[in-house]
């Protein structure tokens, strides 16, 4: 595992990147086919609503997997993220038009740990509202 | 109704094990919109230490899904799945998943919680290769809602 930041060059308040991923209706149909999850409520707007939801959400794993980029494409290698966790506090809503929505990622390095790994914390937001709560990597770094 | 308390600690089969390909790796990759080359240019990947194509660090999920599925589809257990919702999901990696792994989850109910008439259940999903050796540690946190007031 060889992650392009060094520990030393980093502290407490580093910024990563942030990094903003689109997400349409197009994505979760394929999104769907790879990870193998065809529930419905990420493809089907009359079934979504008649769950009670506002309309078709995205795939809580997908917001997981778009949010950690921010980490992944910073260290280079992916293969150093050691700890990855998230809340699913809100759905990301995607409707039926060609912007579909947008999931903004921000992370910054909350703690320096021991053996070279630092603790970044992620903040994931869609139309302007928090979806992703507790969101915290642990990283190695060179 | 609440969960039975006693279904805490108890482990389940491991399951069949699982072939990483490349080729679904990268599917997955290209499904998160992720183009970086670890993931589909084992050459690439050699460079960063790794010796075949890695998947992103979710891409394990599914496979400890299914897993848990033993877990959530336990008809001792009764857990109703048409309330549940993902309440949180973490991993811990040994090292990242590859091309290659034959990968088998041993899944356990680490607890059972009634909250305002929510039942939480956590599930811990231990994932290890052909050789025995840990890969990964996926945690999934399910809640099934509880049931609407009749009018």
């Amino acid at each position: 595992m060889t992650a392009k930041i060094a520990y030393d060059a980093v502290e407490v308040g580093t910024e990563l990147p942030a990094q903003s991923f689109p997400v349409t209706r197009a994505t979760l149909v394929q999104y769907a086919g790879a990870s193998g999850d065809f529930n419905p409520i990420h493809w089907n707007e009359r079934f979504a609503r008649q769950v009670g939801l506002p309309d078709v959400i995205a795939h809580g794993m997908f917001t997981m997997a778009e949010a950690i980029r921010v980490v992944t494409d910073w260290l280079g290698d992916p293969g150093a993220v050691v700890e990855y966790g998230v809340r699913f506090t809100r759905p990301v809503v995607v409707p039926d038009d060609d912007q579909g929505a947008l999931i903004e990622v921000s992370g910054k390095v909350a703690a320096k740990l021991d053996d070279n790994t630092v603790r970044v914390d992620l903040t994931a937001t869609s139309a302007g509202q928090k979806v992703l709560g507790m969101s915290r990597a642990v990283v190695r770094l060179a | 109704m609440a969960l039975d308390q006693s279904f805490v600690g108890r482990s389940y089969p491991p399951t069949d094990p699982y072939e990483v390909g490349r080729e679904k790796i990268r599917e997955f990759a290209e499904a998160i919109g992720d183009a970086n080359p670890a993931y589909t240019d084992p050459e690439a990947a050699k460079v960063l230490g790794h010796t075949d194509v890695i998947a992103p660090p979710t891409f394990v999920f599914a496979i400890t899904y299914k897993a848990a599925g033993q877990v959530v589809q336990d008809p001792q257990l009764g857990l109703d799945y048409s309330r549940v919702v993902h309440g949180d999901q973490k991993f811990a990696y040994s090292r990242p998943v590859r091309a290659g792994d034959r990968l088998s989850v041993t899944s356990t109910i680490e607890s059972i919680k009634s909250l305002a008439g929510n039942d939480i259940l956590d599930i811990r999903g231990e994932v290890h290769d052909e050789a025995g050796e840990h890969v990964v540690t996926a945690w999934i946190k399910l809640v099934a809602r509880a049931p609407e007031e009749e009018a």
